[in-house]
């Protein structure tokens, strides 16, 4: 094979002087500037022929050398003495790495930070768990897999001195090369130059680099747009903090409304739907809701044919029970004014008159107290709907306890106003 | 195929000029697709995804503003098309990963001139497939809450839920495929990079290729690297459709609950993925010049793989049908007479007709050969595996055990809208691959070329 060399002499850094300059990094090596000698890079007709030259090269002692080829030519890692990759080993400790942590995930979240209580299963029960556990194996072992390969290649780098060479761009279509470093130890140019041509290269070109301090730095323009991107990505986490660090007396933005805006009536609240514009619906008229009909007059008003009864309605029956709960719910609602003896020294016409105010309540028990004389029916009254300053108690006692407060204030009465013969034996003031 | 082997006889004196021409020939051929105008039947193509893809965001706003009620489901169909869309595109994902992966530890090297589409069929099937789970939760603005994360209400995922398994599974087989389809396409990608004559496409392809150079220790690392992505992709392809299928058969629910389910689904997954992978292959070899890369020879492989797990599938068919009589269980047969005779017979034997019956064709050389005939079956085959998890979800939840509560799924035109538009997002992801990736990977076909072999004369 017939090989020729394009080296030219002039392409040599010390044909050049220093003077030279170019605004931009050149587009090739040849074109002088203050270049440095990155390394060689040969071209070969067939896979047989970078392999054949690969084993040569390696032969002579070569150690910083690459071949490069559109596909992985197989048989070139043996030629090359390429030692056999560790990456197995690292996917291998990612996946463990996997298994252990799908666990070990499992097992903190489901047993043991928030036990979870599926129908009194145990809160930890492998079988349930390997799906998930199989597939962080798998995910944790493909991310090692494929971000070791690419730190093992030391890629990305999308710049490489070979780049400079046009011939070069071939090596992603048919191209085939050997690129031997300066750096290397052998390297010696006229020598590694005869070596490659006598291993078959059918083209040997020399590859330099810009040794221009600003060729190799990063252009400001660059900097730039990562400083502008930098804080743009900065706008929407100031944007948040600022709004969790300020008040707003606006309602929160709904990106999803949640079912939180509904055309619904909500109680004693106007509402649009209903010809009244109101939410709330009256009773139909005619009507009366079930239970609500409250026909005995004697229980629910204390009347009957509109007098005031006097004995107790048939629907209250009496027994010590009622009494108890009549003192009960009495020294709750009652006592507070009028006392735990009903004689109207309760806590708070007291409190009125030390603050030099006057606010009676009436003495309930008193022998000439009006109230002893008073029908049950009014007394009742009293009770649910009050009685001028004494506001009714209807909205807070149910109907049977306003009958049993009422059965403890006669019961307070007669204790009260009871003669000598009346008492137990035994229990007389003497 | 010829192997290595025998190639390399044939090789013996291969010329250097005709081993580089070779190699020329497919990176022109390949690279022309990307760097040439493309032809005009592109801009209809896409014009249709659009207005389909349009279609499907105006059916998911209109879901998110209003609810799931917009949808035919109800208390009793409540899975029903979102499902079965679902699972429909999941299955169509997994032909790409068996090719990509599974024929490349069989080293089946035809593969290598369709691996590479397929792959991205793979990726953009399972983009379909991840929306509908997402939908059908109702209010899928919480769909993160599946992530596990620390959060303010002390609440972690309940990971013994096989709906929990398909979030990883999925998640797990999106990343996977991702990845393993882009690291495939880097030394493509910088193949373009070197052959694109305008700025914009040199510094985007220079970027997406990661400054690839084909060095040969860097090949070494990636063939290793290639060859662990398809070694676990494999057993991950198994266990996807396995965690799918895990969603019914884990349930009480006679028609679900069955152990059949997993190898079922996943013969079930590669065949209407081979005949999807068949569907658009044909009109794409034929629209980008590309007959002499995916051969008929390639057609024929994918013909007889998908007769296989087609018949498989059918007697899967016929296996679940004897159980369920067999066991006696009153539920089980029932369920599987109404499939046949109840009000959804016809879904099923579409069903039949299209997955069992359609592939036989494909025993024959000569039908196998007639390219129109081998798409419309393959068209027949994608609607029969659509059918098949609609029979399965739909026709088993219309009639549980309470007779009361028996009904008959109808979908609204939300329902329809949805569908079609997941095929428009398919296919303008599919067309715009078409246009700007690599759609054949180009370094794989020169590796097993016969042309690879050239000048070698020692070994
Ligand atoms: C907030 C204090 C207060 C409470 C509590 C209170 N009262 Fe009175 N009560 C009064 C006052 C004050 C009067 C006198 C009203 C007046 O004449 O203006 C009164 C009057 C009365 C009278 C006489 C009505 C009349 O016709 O003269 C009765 C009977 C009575 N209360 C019973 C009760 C009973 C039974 C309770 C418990 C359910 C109760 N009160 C709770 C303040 C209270």
């Amino acid at each position: 094979m017939e090989a020729e060399t394009q080296a030219h002499d002039d392409d040599k850094p010390a044909a050049h002087g220093n003077g030279d300059d170019h605004g931009d990094a050149g587009e090739t090596s040849t074109d002088g500037g203050d270049t440095e000698l990155h390394g060689l890079l040969a071209e070969f007709e067939t896979p047989g022929a970078l392999i054949a030259a690969a084993r040569k090269v390696k032969n002579a002692g070569y150690t910083e050398f690459d071949c490069y080829s559109p596909f992985p030519v197989h048989g070139i890692d043996d030629a090359m003495g390429i030692k056999r990759t560790k990456l197995p080993l690292v996917v291998f400790g990612g996946g463990l790495a996997g298994l252990c942590g799908g666990l070990l995930l499992q097992w903190w979240m489901n047993a043991y930070n928030w036990p979870w209580n599926v129908s009194g299963k145990p809160t930890w029960s492998l079988p349930a768990n390997i799906p998930i556990a199989y597939e962080t194996t798998i995910l944790l072992s493909v991310l090692t897999t494929f971000f070791g390969m690419w730190a093992a290649n030391k890629l990305p780098q999308v710049w490489h001195p070979f780049f400079r060479l046009d011939r070069f761009a071939k090596v992603t279509d048919d191209g085939m090369f050997i690129g031997i470093e300066a750096s290397d130890q052998r390297f010696e140019l006229e020598q590694t130059k005869q070596l490659l041509v006598a291993a078959g290269a059918t083209h040997v070109e020399e590859c330099h680099t810009d040794a221009r301090p600003e060729a190799r730095s990063v252009p400001r323009a660059i900097y730039g747009v990562m400083i502008v991107l930098t804080v743009a990505a900065l706008i929407p986490f100031a944007l948040a903090f600022k709004a969790r660090a300020s008040k707003s007396s606006d309602p929160h933005w709904h990106v999803f409304s949640d079912m939180d805006f509904q055309p619904k009536a909500k109680s004693d609240q106007p509402f649009a739907e209903f010809a009244d514009g109101r939410a709330n619906r009256g009773e139909i008229v005619g009507t009366i809701a079930r239970g609500n009909l409250r026909a005995d007059d004697a229980y629910y008003r204390g009347l009957r044919d509109g007098q005031w009864i006097t004995e107790l309605p048939a629907a209250f029956k009496v027994d010590a029970d009622k009494l108890n709960r009549g003192q009960e719910r009495y020294n709750v609602y009652c006592a507070p004014c009028h006392g735990f003896d009903g004689a109207g020294h309760g806590i708070v016409p007291e409190r009125v008159a030390l603050r030099g105010g006057a606010w009676e309540a009436r003495n309930l028990v008193s022998s000439d107290s009006v109230v002893i004389k008073m029908p049950n029916g009014q007394l009742f009254n009293t009770i649910s709907n009050g009685f001028n300053t004494m506001m009714g108690y209807a909205a807070q006692v149910p109907v049977d306890d306003r009958w049993a407060i009422l059965l403890y204030v006669r019961a307070l009465q007669r204790g009260q106003n009871a003669t000598q013969a009346e008492l137990p034996a035994g229990a007389q003031v003497r | 195929m010829a192997s290595a082997s025998e190639a390399h006889a044939d090789d013996h004196g291969h010329g250097a000029e005709n081993a580089r021409e070779t190699f020329r020939g497919i990176t022109h051929d390949v690279t022309k697709v990307n760097l040439t105008p493309i032809g005009r039947w592109w801009y209809p193509a896409f014009g249709i995804s659009l207005l389909l893809l349009g279609m499907l965001v105006v059916a998911v706003t209109h879901l998110f503003r209003t609810g799931i009620g917009i949808w035919g489901n109800n208390n009793i169909q409540g899975w029903a098309w979102d499902i079965t869309n679902f699972v429909f595109w999941v299955g169509i994902g997994h032909a790409g990963t068996l090719i990509s992966a599974v024929l490349y530890l069989f080293r089946q090297d035809w593969r290598t001139s369709i691996n590479r589409s397929a792959e991205a069929m793979t990726i953009f099937a399972v983009a379909c497939a991840g929306i509908f789970p997402i939908l059908h939760t109702g209010r899928p603005w919480f769909a993160w809450w599946m992530i596990p994360h620390p959060n303010d209400m002390g609440m972690w995922p309940q990971f013994r839920s096989p709906l929990m398994w398909d979030v990883f599974a999925i998640s797990t087989y999106a990343t996977t495929s991702i990845l393993f389809w882009y690291m495939g396409m880097v030394p493509d990608l910088a193949t373009l990079r070197d052959k694109s004559k305008d700025k914009v496409r040199q510094v985007v392809y220079g970027l997406l290729s990661l400054g690839w150079r084909g060095s040969a220790r860097q090949w070494h690392r990636y063939e290793r690297a290639y060859l662990i992505l398809a070694a676990l992709s494999t057993p991950l392809v198994l266990s996807v459709h396995s965690v799918v299928s895990f969603d019914f058969a884990t349930s009480q629910n006679p028609g679900w609950h069955t152990t059949i389910l997993p190898p079922y689904f996943v013969a079930g997954a590669i065949f209407s993925g081979f005949a999807m992978v068949m569907t658009l292959m044909l009109p794409l070899r034929h629209v980008l010049g590309l007959k002499h890369i995916i051969t008929q020879d390639h057609i024929h492989a994918m013909c007889k793989v998908t007769v296989a797990t087609g018949t498989i599938v059918g007697g899967a068919y016929a296996i679940e049908l004897f159980t369920a009589w067999y066991s006696g269980n009153l539920y089980e047969w029932f369920t599987f007479r109404n499939r046949i005779l109840g009000p959804y017979a016809w879904a099923y034997f579409i069903m039949v007709s299209c997955n069992v019956i359609a592939p036989q064709f494909f025993w024959v050389k000569k039908f196998r050969s007639n390219l129109v005939f081998v798409w419309i079956l393959c068209a027949f085959i994608n609607v029969g595996m659509w059918f098949e998890r609609f029979v399965i979800i739909v026709s088993s939840l219309a009639r549980q055990a309470l007779p009361g509560a028996w009904g008959y799924f109808e979908p609204t035109k939300w329902d329809f809208m949805t569908l079609a538009g997941s095929f428009g997002l398919f296919g303008t992801l599919f067309l715009l691959f078409v246009r700007f990736a690599p759609v054949v990977a180009m370094a794989e076909v020169k590796a097993v070329s016969p042309a690879a072999h050239a000048g070698k004369d020692d070994h």
